[in-house]
């Protein structure tokens, strides 16, 4: 029987490098031995890629895309279908979370510094990935037409009115109609379903690809391809598969647990990861009070609400996202760890995320202060800006040529 | 794996039969997971609360049918016609075996074994049928006149499928040398009472 499956692996493996990529990108995938908690965030965006991807599939069999029927068709899935509330909560859960794990990722990689050479390409290609999942979620909530969907989708779209000259004529064209409508809901359901999940696993294909070829950085920003054993192997490293996969299950069991305790218990999340406007059919006639977007865009709406102009507002709006492209070129540290830098690193991290969390949540209200909203995209934009200045001028800690054991 | 040496980095267990217990143990319960998560996905793709509604049985008044008359309702999308047989159609039946495929209605899935008799009724007057042919799904005209037709001399009345030609007769039985080749089928049913049919529900009793 053993005989058996060995030869038909060995008839395959010399059609198709399966043996090799386990090899490559799993079993002998050497990552370093002291990733902490941070790192858990890698493997649970994939998690919930794949659950987006999964409960998606479900929601497409019975979701109907169209102005008279989109609606409708959400609440059959919630009441009439069996186990629809189910699908439908872990898809809008899900979205939600898979914002949460992603900034944590990104914080992870700020903190740390894995951003530096050699790891630019993953970088780029991280970013990118979070630019596509913005597009992709803001298609999805347009979907359930419900108030906030087509209120959010007019308010989004509009802002491309801003370009010069061109403004209305593009925002005509992404709409396919006069007003949000049925056409405008026909192409999201098209791209947010097929075009762009496409590209988000495409990218991620590619982030791997990328991060395998240089390796995996650590907390200590140790370069543990400097120091190998005779058999080439790092000698902080260890295999991907058991060790990691196993630490990964660990991490998928604790965040499985509080994804479902969400889903079950609080799949709206008091409004925040589905408003309750939304729970209204979309009425091109009635404008709700308040239309601020979903939390996880809380922040980028801060900063445009900061800026007395449409066309300044927009721009500086999109700066804000694209600026973190140069970051692997605005950090002139020689060190990558914040382990190994001293205090205006750490500082300047620390004010950045009070910044980011307090423009998040001054973009949910519609009465901030103008003056904080300014205060706060002053303290974003510095942290960028100024970090050439302190990551040169900033004393660091000589980084060792091993992992320190603990 | 197949190093030589351990890795420096990596610890081996003091107790492998520990870790392999372990290792089973949370196998063993995250299938059982996956299993119960694989669930609500596979539950989604059958018919909804609504389908089921739409597809719920279908009560029918027969006080006002007249002997002869057939009526025809919508179940599950499918056409049901429900007919008050006279004594004299119920007559001609048993006459009808040495031209039929399956005179004795032997072909279990065509009929539920309470409709399994002379009549393929539960009363002998009162006749329910799937009336599409089995040949094709097309609806057979019901031509309760006996009498020379123009596709058979010796019509006995029944049901003829104007697509391909197939003849049943009077209890839906199929003829020999037709393309339908399994008598009409009968859907479940039973009586509410003496004026009401229930499509969809078998008699009580009933397996």
């Amino acid at each position: 029987m053993n005989q058996l499956i060995n030869s038909i692996g060995n008839w395959v493996d010399e059609r198709l490098p399966v043996t090799d990529f386990w090899k490559k990108h799993i079993s002998e995938y050497y990552a370093p031995k002291n990733f902490n908690l941070w790192y858990f965030f890698g493997s649970l965006s994939m998690l919930v890629l794949a659950n987006q991807l999964l409960t998606g599939i479900f929601l497409t069999m019975h979701y109907k895309p169209g102005a008279e029927t989109a609606f409708a068709s959400v609440e059959y899935i919630m009441r009439d279908v069996e186990w629809g509330w189910l699908i439908r909560y872990m898809h809008s859960t899900g979205a939600s979370l898979f914002f949460v794990v992603v900034y944590l990722h990104m914080f992870r990689a700020l903190m740390y510094g894995s951003y530096q050479k050699p790891r630019e390409i993953v970088w780029i290609l991280g970013v990118t990935i979070y630019l596509i999942l913005m597009a992709e979620s803001f298609m999805g909530y347009v979907l359930p037409w419900g108030q906030m969907s087509y209120w959010g989708a007019q308010v989004i779209i509009s802002l491309f009115g801003a370009v010069p000259y061109v403004g209305e004529a593009l925002v005509e064209w992404i709409r396919g109609d006069y007003f949000v409508a049925d056409a405008t809901l026909n192409r999201f359901f098209a791209l947010h379903v097929v075009a762009l999940p496409l590209v988000l696993v495409g990218l991620v294909v590619l982030h791997l690809a990328a991060l395998h070829e240089v390796g995996s950085n650590n907390p200590e920003g140790v370069d543990i391809k400097a120091k190998k054993d005779s058999a080439g192997r790092p000698l902080d490293g260890i295999p991907f598969h058991p060790y990691y996969t196993i630490k990964d299950i660990f991490g998928v069991g604790v965040f499985l647990f509080l994804a479902a305790f969400i889903v079950f218990f609080a799949p709206e999340f008091g409004g925040k990861f589905l408003k309750p406007d939304n729970f209204v059919q979309a009425n091109p006639l009635v404008t709700p009070d308040h239309i601020p977007p979903v939390w996880y865009f809380t922040p980028f709406y801060a900063i445009l609400q900061a800026v007395p102009d449409k066309l300044l507002g927009v721009i500086l709006m999109g700066v804000s996202v694209l600026i973190l492209y140069l970051v692997p070129w605005l950090d002139r540290s020689p060190v990558r760890s914040i382990r190994y830098r001293s205090w205006p690193s750490k500082v300047a991290l620390g004010i950045f995320v009070i910044a980011f969390i307090r423009l998040g949540m001054l973009g949910l209200s519609q009465d901030s202060s103008t003056f904080e909203l300014r205060l706060w995209t002053f303290v974003y934009f510095a942290f960028f800006i100024l970090m050439p200045i302190w990551t040169r001028l900033e004393s660091t800690k000589p980084v060792p040529e091993r992992v320190p054991s603990l | 794996m197949s190093e030589t040496e351990p890795l420096a980095s990596v610890q081996t267990p003091a107790d492998p039969s520990r870790r392999r217990l372990l290792g089973a143990a949370t196998g063993v319960v995250g299938a059982v997971g996956v299993g119960a998560a694989t669930w609500p996905f596979l539950a989604t793709l059958r018919p909804s609360d609504k389908a089921k509604v739409i597809g719920a049985p279908v009560e029918v008044y027969i006080g006002s049918l007249e002997p002869g008359q057939m009526t025809r309702v919508q179940w599950r999308g499918q056409t049901i016609g429900i007919m008050r047989r006279t004594e004299t159609m119920l007559a001609q039946l048993p006459a009808m075996t040495d031209r039929l495929r399956d005179p004795g209605s032997e072909t279990v899935s065509q009929q539920p074994a309470y409709a399994q008799n002379e009549y393929r009724s539960i009363r002998p007057d009162i006749l329910v049928l799937n009336v599409h042919c089995t040949h094709l799904g097309c609806i057979p005209r019901v031509i309760p006149e006996v009498g020379a037709q123009p596709f058979d001399d010796d019509w006995k009345g029944g049901f003829f499928c104007p697509c391909h030609r197939s003849m049943f007769d009077l209890a839906g039985r199929v003829y020999n040398g037709v393309p339908a080749v399994l008598n009409l089928l009968v859907p479940p049913y039973s009586f509410a009472d003496d004026e009401h049919v229930v499509i969809g529900i078998d008699p009580e009793g009933a397996v």
